[in-house]
């Protein structure tokens, strides 16, 4: 059993927030509590929850484009936290991330060639008359052609922006990616290409990826293992296969249990939770779920649940599991 | 089809099995949009569709399929000097709406017809409250007193689910979630009770769990109230939940409608099949698949393939789809595709998911 490629242990971020004459900080709006959870090399891990569960904070703190405010992140075996400016640039090269908007993500005054090579320059890899043809072949490797070098971000489709975007991402040849929400702009049809076009990637290029998603249906398609989170907190972690046949938390359970299934008729039993998402600010006391919660009960305000094997890899933070 | 009397049914291809005069009828809608002095482009070509008391019709399509403008041309909310409906008609309880004035219009717009959008905080005017905003509705069309335009705006508040209406009713909408806000402007939408429903994707910027409260909610006013729904989404799985028709529209073109169990369970038209494909369903990781996507793009308006507009994108073109332009025929009662090819295509069964 080899060591995973990243270990993430009670990971937080916290976001201050000022006020009062003197701009002090008092309150903290608590996006990312204590979110620990590992990923193998080779794994693609699916991060799921509603908007305000901290699933975008956590890529972005494990990229360091975040400062965590407490908490280790170790990057086959280094812990990135600690890393110094020079440092960081090389462990920079073996994580990239892919955006969610093609629209904003893009320079609009860049060449594709320039957003390409830009990379390569910038790490120092290559001599500038292999950039060129390093940047064709990112091309060609996400469906596009060398024809599209010379053409600006304004020329394309979203589907082909997001192309343009994951050919920058895989221009240092990372080993890890997180693709935060990859494919939620796009158009239905457009979505299935770049989702089989990451697949391939992938498999070709052996990547390691941390897939953040709110689309339950995408994640069961691409990921090996599914986190769920919620207000900052890990709820669940299991296999695709498991969680979405054996849901143990009750969130997950009422989260899949509202997604809409296209066959008309066959509406499940749905669990429809109460109210609203609560503020990240005073979460509730114990566990943050049980404002929601359909099953909850006095015990569940006491104590924050910890994460408890319910299964073979399959773990769950409700004080109500057996 | 030729001008018949408002309000008589339908005969022809077009008519939809049903004792009653259709609530709004749209019959070959064109809405045209002038980019310039030189270039217009026809954002919705030739839309006919019905829509019956008490049913939910789904506009199904992706971005620049015309499903929006084709909601905005029967509001009459196309952008001024720019859009127009250039042909066609779009009847309303027996009356053309199309060539109504501004002012025309807004009565119509808010009592007959109510609209909820995609972004509350868009649509919801940010230094009124909800209370006053739902007010304005009521005496504007129904000439209450401010007193009992107040009482109906806290009874719409409590009608759509919010908690405590008679504290809500003074809160701004800044002050409310997402979810609450999506609740009020529904409440808004409804508080004259309209007797047509328009939904342009009230629940894409939602998250599942309350998107589920949506939906629940929307289908239980229209049991209480008996409105008619026109429900725009791009979302398949939402369309099988609420809807009892479909209409799919791929260039500005209806490619397919029908009833919504014959065009999920026997989809006829490549495109329409070919959604139903590219989504990921749930149960997925059992037996993993590769998704079946649909290769290239949606035709710029200003630049559509001749022929089918879909053809460039098939998987089952041949050189009859390049020419002539495939009109809707009816396969099946109620059921109309526009395909060339659709008589000798078996498209197959639908997934196993």
């Amino acid at each position: 059993m080899t060591a995973p490629l990243l270990e993430v242990d009670n990971l937080k971020k916290y976001f201050p927030i000022h006020g009062g004459v003197l701009q002090r900080v008092v309150n903290n709006v608590k996006a990312v509590n204590d979110v620990s959870f590992d990923i193998n090399a080779g794994e693609v891990v699916g991060l799921v929850g509603e908007s305000g569960s901290g699933k975008t904070t956590v890529g972005r703190t494990l990229l360091r484009l975040e400062q965590a405010t407490s908490g280790n992140v170790r990057f086959g075996g280094v812990d990135v936290m600690g890393l110094n400016a020079t440092d960081m640039r090389s462990y920079r090269k073996r994580m990239q991330i892919i955006f969610q908007d093609p629209y904003a993500s893009l320079n609009p005054r860049e060449k594709v060639r320039e957003v390409l090579t830009h990379p390569l320059r910038l790490h120092r890899i290559g001599t500038a008359s292999e950039h060129e043809d390093r940047a064709a072949s990112l091309l060609e490797k996400v469906g596009l052609s060398r024809d599209h070098l010379d053409r600006f971000p304004h020329e394309f489709s979203g589907g082909q922006r997001q192309r343009i975007g994951i050919a920058r991402a895989l221009a240092v040849e990372p080993e890890f990616i997180v693709a935060d929400e990859p494919v939620s702009a796009l158009d239905v049809s457009i979505q299935a290409q770049v989702i089989n076009l990451l697949e391939d990637l992938k498999n070709d290029l052996d990547l390691t990826m941390l897939f953040i998603a709110h689309d339950l249906g995408v994640v069961e398609h691409i990921c090996d293992r599914v986190i769920v989170m919620y207000l900052g907190r890990v709820m669940e972690i299991a296999s695709a296969a498991d969680l979405y046949a054996r849901p143990n938390h009750p969130y997950t359970q009422a989260l899949l249990s509202a997604v809409p299934i296209p066959e008309p008729g066959k509406r499940r039993k749905r669990t429809v939770l109460k109210g609203d998402i609560p503020s990240p600010i005073n979460p509730p006391s114990g566990c943050v779920f049980r404002t929601r919660c359909p099953m909850a009960t006095e015990d569940c305000a006491k104590v924050v649940p910890e994460l408890k094997s319910v299964g073979d890899g399959h773990t769950s933070a409700c004080i109500h599991t057996t | 089809m030729d001008d018949t009397a408002h309000g008589a049914p339908l005969t022809g291809d077009l008519a939809v099995p049903s004792e009653t005069a259709p609530l709004l009828q749209v019959e070959n809608l064109q809405t045209t949009f002038e980019l310039s002095k030189k270039l217009s482009v026809c954002a919705v070509d030739g839309v006919s569709f019905e829509v019956h008391a008490g049913e939910t019709l789904a506009i199904v399509g992706e971005s620049g399929s015309g499903k929006s403008v084709t909601s905005l041309s029967i509001m009459g909310l196309l952008p001024k000097d720019v859009g127009r409906v250039s042909g066609g008609s779009i009847t309303l309880q027996g009356r053309d709406i199309t060539r109504l004035s501004d002012t025309e219009m807004r009565d119509i717009r808010g009592k007959d017809i109510g609209m909820i959008f995609q972004e509350p905080m868009t649509s919801l005017n940010p230094v009124h409250t909800v209370g006053q905003q739902i007010a304005e509705m009521v005496i504007r069309h129904q000439n209450l007193s401010n007193a009992k335009a107040r009482a109906r705006a806290i009874e719409m508040l409590d009608l759509v689910g919010i908690p405590e209406p008679t504290a809500r009713v003074d809160t701004y909408p800044h002050e409310m979630s997402g979810g609450m806000r999506q609740r009020a402007m529904i409440a808004m939408a409804l508080a004259c009770k309209p007797r047509i429903l328009i939904a342009d994707e009230p629940t894409t910027a939602l998250d599942v769990t309350i998107q589920a409260q949506m939906l629940e909610l929307m289908q239980e006013l229209q049991d209480k109230l008996g409105m008619a729904i026109i429900f725009i989404t791009h979302d398949l799985g939402v369309v099988a939940e609420v809807a009892d028709r479909v209409v799919v529209m791929y260039a500005a073109q209806v490619v397919e409608t029908g009833p919504v169990e014959d065009i999920f369970a026997n989809p006829r038209m490549p495109y329409t099949a070919g959604l139903m494909n590219s989504i990921p369903r749930l149960g997925s990781s059992i037996n993993k698949t590769r998704l079946e996507a649909i290769p290239g793009t949606v035709p710029a308006l200003t630049s559509l393939p001749a022929g089918c507009r879909f053809h460039p994108r098939c998987s089952f073109a041949t050189d009859v789809c390049k020419v002539g332009n495939p009109v809707l025929e009816e396969a099946s009662p109620g059921h109309m595709i526009r395909c060339t090819r659709w008589r000798e295509l078996t498209l197959g069964e639908r997934r196993a998911s």
